[in-house]
């Protein structure tokens, strides 16, 4: 061992130690598991309701803290396009044509029929998922990670071209940047309405209608589209540098 | 019953979690973080939490040990290409 | 035995998490394992929250089926682990970018073999 390494030991035994006394004394002041008593969440579920939202979550997501959500959303935002940028060619790389032609004979039938026949199901339940947000568990955030999914079930089934014309990058690129406009516009509306920016302007419907629960759904759909469309981008960015692009010289 | 349950998934939780801070080989340690993600998706149903759920087992246990496994891949390639040049610039 | 045991367990086992994944990233040799020490500390804050959130006998806040008398968990915590799940996986995504180019730059993956931030690699910089 190093006497680098053992000082470093000690160091993190110090630090373990203390933010674990930290964190007995933090958690012994807290209420048990199990404590019935939720201050927040009583008011959240009447708050809720009052907004006709079935999906207590998702108003309280999309509602009552929507400012915090667009908050995550940009955070979200400028971490997918740096990553996206960080891993796009560069100028001393070259993407290797042969493994464009991957997929076809490479997969067994049986893995590219259901590779195929998933698609579709799992398109059209992220879809769902997304639109049921405020009735269901669900939303934006869990359906757009399932359109990702999706999408790249049809790299699964082993063909590559049919996922690059599945995801049209500079589509994807409009509709990301799109969905975080749209969610600040309907804030702006929202404060042009009502005079408090992201308060809901949309009339509420009926309570359990899928229009309902007012702006809840339109920012589940946002959301949605920029989840799917960031998480799309950034996957295809992976697969790409771990699949297709060569630094100069390397071996094929 | 439903306390036995919860315990023998944080028991899960604890094993797992540190397994994934153990596993020294990063491929390895996507596919155990993988597990991870499954049983956090698990326990977070059993605490009444099914939104969070739902996109904990999409997230945790898909998406990012397969970009996990990708930077493993590229990276492997980088370093064994490397070691390659460096070795050609020695000898 | 039961009951005194589930009072403390979660907030025990979130600490744990919380610590075991610094002891990983601190004795690391690879970035790529760093970072996934990096998203299992912060799966500790998911743990936490909803262990907060939880109380026996309720169902999940959602009023889809049952009445809206009903008891249900807090809806509050889980609307924060909820974003921060989905949003984490982009930053850890966002961290193994910079882990590839670091590879690409300096050829190595090992912490303590980076000196600087400076391109070792001036041929292909």
């Amino acid at each position: 061992m190093t006497a680098r390494l053992a000082g470093r030991l000690v160091l993190l035994a110090a630090g373990v130690a203390g933010v674990g006394a930290l964190l007995v004394v933090g958690f012994g002041a807290l209420p048990s598991f199990g404590d019935v008593q939720h201050g927040y969440g009583v008011r959240a579920v009447a708050a809720s309701l009052a907004h006709r939202a079935a999906n207590t979550v998702g108003s309280v997501t999309f509602d009552q803290r929507a400012f915090d959500t667009m908050g995550e959303e940009l955070i979200m935002f400028a971490a997918a396009t740096s990553a996206v940028m960080l891993l796009r060619r560069m100028r001393d790389e070259e993407e290797q044509q042969a493994r464009h032609d991957y997929g076809g004979e490479d997969v067994f039938g049986a893995l590219r029929l259901t590779g195929a026949a998933f698609l579709p199901i799992t398109l059209l339940v992220g879809c769902y998922v997304i639109a049921h947000g405020h009735l269901s568990p669900g939303g934006g955030f869990q359906g757009g990670v399932v359109l990702a999914t999706g999408m790249h079930l049809a790299y699964l089934a082993g063909d590559y071209r049919v996922l690059e014309r599945l995801r049209p990058s500079s589509l994807l690129d409009i509709a990301e940047s799109g969905a975080v406009a749209g969610f600040l516009a309907v804030g702006l509306i929202g404060m042009g309405l009502t005079g408090s920016f992201l308060d809901n302007w949309v009339p509420l419907g009926t309570f359990g209608d899928l229009l309902s629960a007012g702006t809840v759904p339109i920012l589940n759909g946002l959301v949605g589209i920029e989840v799917g469309a960031a998480l799309v981008l950034l996957v295809a960015r992976f697969l790409d540098q771990a699949l297709l692009i060569r630094q100069e010289g390397e071996d094929a | 019953m439903n306390g036995v349950v919860l315990v023998i998934l944080f028991a899960a939780v604890v094993v797992l979690s540190t397994a994934t801070a153990f596993t020294r080989d990063p491929g390895r340690q996507a596919l155990v973080f993988g597990g991870y993600g499954l049983v956090l998706g698990v326990i977070m149903l059993a605490l009444q939490a099914p939104d969070v759920a739902l996109s904990q087992i999409t997230v945790g246990a898909a998406i990012v040990p397969l970009i996990v496994l990708l930077t493993v891949m590229k990276c492997n390639r980088i370093l064994a290409q490397h070691r390659k040049d460096q070795h050609r610039e020695g000898g | 035995m039961l009951d005194a045991v589930l009072a403390w367990l979660p907030y025990a086992v979130a600490g744990w998490v919380l610590l075991v994944g610094c002891v990983g990233i601190v004795v690391s040799n690879n970035y790529v394992h760093a970072v996934v020490c990096l998203a299992v500390v912060q799966s500790a804050t998911y743990l936490l929250l909803l262990a907060i959130g939880w109380e026996p006998h309720a169902t999940a806040p959602v009023f889809g089926d049952i009445s809206t008398k009903a008891r249900v968990v807090d809806p509050v915590v889980q609307a924060m682990t909820l974003t921060d799940v989905v949003v984490g996986a982009t930053v850890t995504a966002l961290l193994l970018a910079l882990t590839v180019q670091l590879a690409k730059r300096h050829g190595t993956l090992d912490p303590d073999e980076v000196r600087s931030l400076e391109s070792d690699q001036d041929d292909h910089g």
